[in-house]
């Protein structure tokens, strides 16, 4: 089994080599995917990076121009502000769904494969939930009116019916739901590669399981673990409906202040310098997560360790 | 997979080789030991300490995997090493101790090396080294040469059965091939169908097979029908020959097969003295350790190793019936 990995990389290096110097047939057919990213992607980018220059005419729409004004307020202290709750807000949720997805994909991918394809389909079908469906339910079930603390006073585990929102952690809580899925499928195929005789090895040496997962799992998968992190910090940054629904002004991260601006406030120029500046700060915070999650950055931050 | 009917006493100190066709319940039976599975009955006992439902890394057991399941992830010294980093031994002793290790299994050199630069060979020592840091009081291997090429596996037969008379430690092999068993166990323990076939020293297993599977599967064998035809005596084919080994005969007049290793017939071009069978050669293969030849007596075709005597294809010759090595089978 040690030599799996080894023999399906050796296919993998030959097929990329065999495309190089193919003539233009590939070329041609790298052609389609390139249009359409351009066109759908690199295109509107462009027009919303160029958006942000624009003037705003008040009770209108807007101008072509070059103002910097949209930038320095997307900038200011208050969006900077947001911008850090924003950012803060997604990598908690980050960190809470990786605590419960890691765990429960390398315990999934123990078991037999027949036993894993119910969860599989489960955790699939939650996938087809939109943020809107996901946000109203959860304002639902947290509500004071009909939401689970009814339940849990018919149980008697509680006296009375509480309001579980709008607030911080039913945001949170939201974010998980959403990622949760996203993220499973995301480590599935890392953690069901893993050969299963490897924590067995740590627990025949003394390794207590939770000790094997730390030593021995852990250090194979902090690869895919933080591509998965970065990924699922990406999607949570962007919703708007959860902290929007389930948060109270505090929990407005951007994209809720861009929906605002864009649709309530009718200021498209700021509504997408906004977005830019989330644009950059997001990819820059998921790179370095997938740095950290490499080992390329912890040697320089823990000099005491590095040999 | 279940396994039934298992009562194993396995001497300290000893080399005891677990044989079987594979799904014959052999791996199963050595992750009960190491506690990777956990049998629904039954007791396992570790001199006088009951293992039943110790946790696998309370179990000091070393185990050698059939995938090896070296830690990609650290380099040689440091997985060899593992065991004792969890029990937090310091760095500089558990190095040392690893490098003892390695020169043990007879690799000083490749401490520093990644596991991916090592050969299968190489992996297969440094997994040995691994299991036997903690000085575990069990050593056990699941199919350890499984994936090494004929030659090198032959070598590491020799070479693992004089590891385990330097270091003393009682050592369970798991194995689907028996001539491994037979050349490295002190005791082998055929299983077959999910039970205990057979238990013994590889001589006895393979001289006085107690039935038609340990026989099959140890060695080769020619399979024939007899009848008891007086106390120690059977009837082959209308021959009466004498039965010295195996299992007791049932009483006179019962029928039964008994078994006769190739070694054990010879070919004659004219009849023996003694009990022979007549028959025609179909076949003659030299090997070059030894000639093969296959008679066809009646409808059946028995195969005979020994020195050639000058037969072709298609001659009458007489197959001889030994005077002792038929074996008597129970089923």
């Amino acid at each position: 089994m040690s030599t799996r990995p080894a023999a399906s990389l050796a296919p993998m290096d030959t097929g990329a080599s065999d495309h190089r110097g193919d003539g233009p047939w590939p070329h041609a057919l790298l052609a389609w995917p390139t249009l359409a990213l351009t066109l759908l992607f690199v295109v509107p980018l462009g027009i919303i990076a160029a958006l942000g220059f624009f003037r705003r005419i008040q009770a209108g729409f807007f101008e072509v121009a070059f103002v910097t004004d949209n930038y320095a307020r997307a900038l200011d202290a208050f969006h900077l502000e947001r911008l850090a709750v924003s950012v803060v807000l997604a990598l908690v949720a980050t960190l809470a769904t990786l605590v419960v997805a890691v765990p429960f994909t390398f315990l999934l991918t123990r078991r037999p494969r027949a036993r894993q394809v119910p969860y599989l389909v489960l955790v699939l079908a939650s996938l087809s939930l939109s943020e809107v469906i996901v946000a109203f339910a959860w304002s639902l079930l947290l509500s004071r009116t009909s939401g689970i603390s009814n339940l849990l006073v018919s149980l008697g585990l509680m006296d009375a019916a509480a309001s579980w929102s709008p607030g911080l952690w039913a945001v949170l809580l939201a974010y998980v739901f959403i990622a949760l899925p996203l993220a499973i499928l995301s480590l599935y195929p890392t953690f069901s590669r893993l050969d299963q005789e490897l924590p067995e090895a740590a627990g025949t040496m003394g390794a207590a399981p939770l000790v094997g997962f730390v030593t021995v799992v852990l250090p194979l998968v902090q690869r895919a673990v933080a591509a998965t992190g970065a990924l699922v910090f990406i999607f949570v940054l962007g919703a708007y409906v959860i902290p929007q629904t389930l948060g109270r002004p505090a929990q407005w991260t951007i994209p809720v202040h861009i929906t605002d601006q864009a649709i309530m406030k009718n200021h498209l120029p700021l509504a997408a310098s906004l977005a830019i500046v989330l644009l950059v700060a997001s990819s820059l915070i998921a790179l370095a997560i997938v740095a950290i999650g490499s080992g390329r950055l912890p040697r320089i931050a823990l000099p005491g360790r590095a040999r | 997979m279940a396994l039934a009917d298992v009562d194993l006493r396995i001497p300290g100190g000893s080399l005891v080789c677990f044989v079987g066709p594979s799904g014959c319940g052999k791996t199963t039976l050595l992750r009960i030991i190491a506690g990777l599975e956990t049998p629904t009955s039954g007791h396992l006992l570790l001199g006088e300490r009951d293992l039943t439902r110790v946790p696998v890394h309370r179990r000091d057991v070393g185990m050698v995997f059939q995938s090896y399941a070296l830690f990609p992830h650290l380099s040689v010294a440091e997985n060899v090493a593992y065991g004792l980093r969890i029990r937090g031994v310091a760095k500089r002793e558990r190095l040392a101790r690893a490098f003892e290790l390695l020169a043990l299994v007879q690799l000083p050199d490749v401490a520093t090396k990644r596991v991916s630069q090592l050969s299968g060979g190489m992996r297969q020592r440094v997994a040995m080294a691994r299991a036997l840091a903690l000085d575990p009081a069990l050593f056990l291997l699941d199919e350890p040469l499984s994936a090494l090429d004929a030659k090198l596996r032959e070598g590491m037969q020799v070479e693992l059965r004089r590891l385990q008379r330097r270091v003393g430690i009682t050592t369970i092999i798991v194995t689907h091939d028996q001539e491994e068993a037979m050349a490295m166990a002190d005791l082998v323990v055929v299983m077959g169908d999910n039970r205990v076939q057979q238990v013994g020293p590889p001589l006895d297993i393979y001289r006085r097979p107690v039935n038609r599977f340990v026989a099959n599967f140890v060695g080769r064998n020619n399979f024939l029908p007899a009848r008891v035809v007086a106390p120690g005596t059977v009837e082959v084919a209308g021959v009466r020959a004498e039965v010295v080994e195996g299992a007791d005969l049932p009483s006179v007049g019962s029928e039964l097969t008994v078994a006769a290793r190739p070694e054990a017939l010879n070919v004659y071009p004219t009849a023996p003295a003694g009990p022979a069978l007549r028959g025609t050669v179909t076949m003659v293969r030299d090997l070059g350790w030894t000639v093969e030849t296959r008679v066809r007596v009646g409808d059946q075709e028995l195969v005979v190793s020994g020195a050639n005597v000058a037969v072709a294809d298609g001659d009458e010759v007489w197959v001889a019936l030994p005077t002792s090595g038929l074996v008597a089978l129970n089923a």
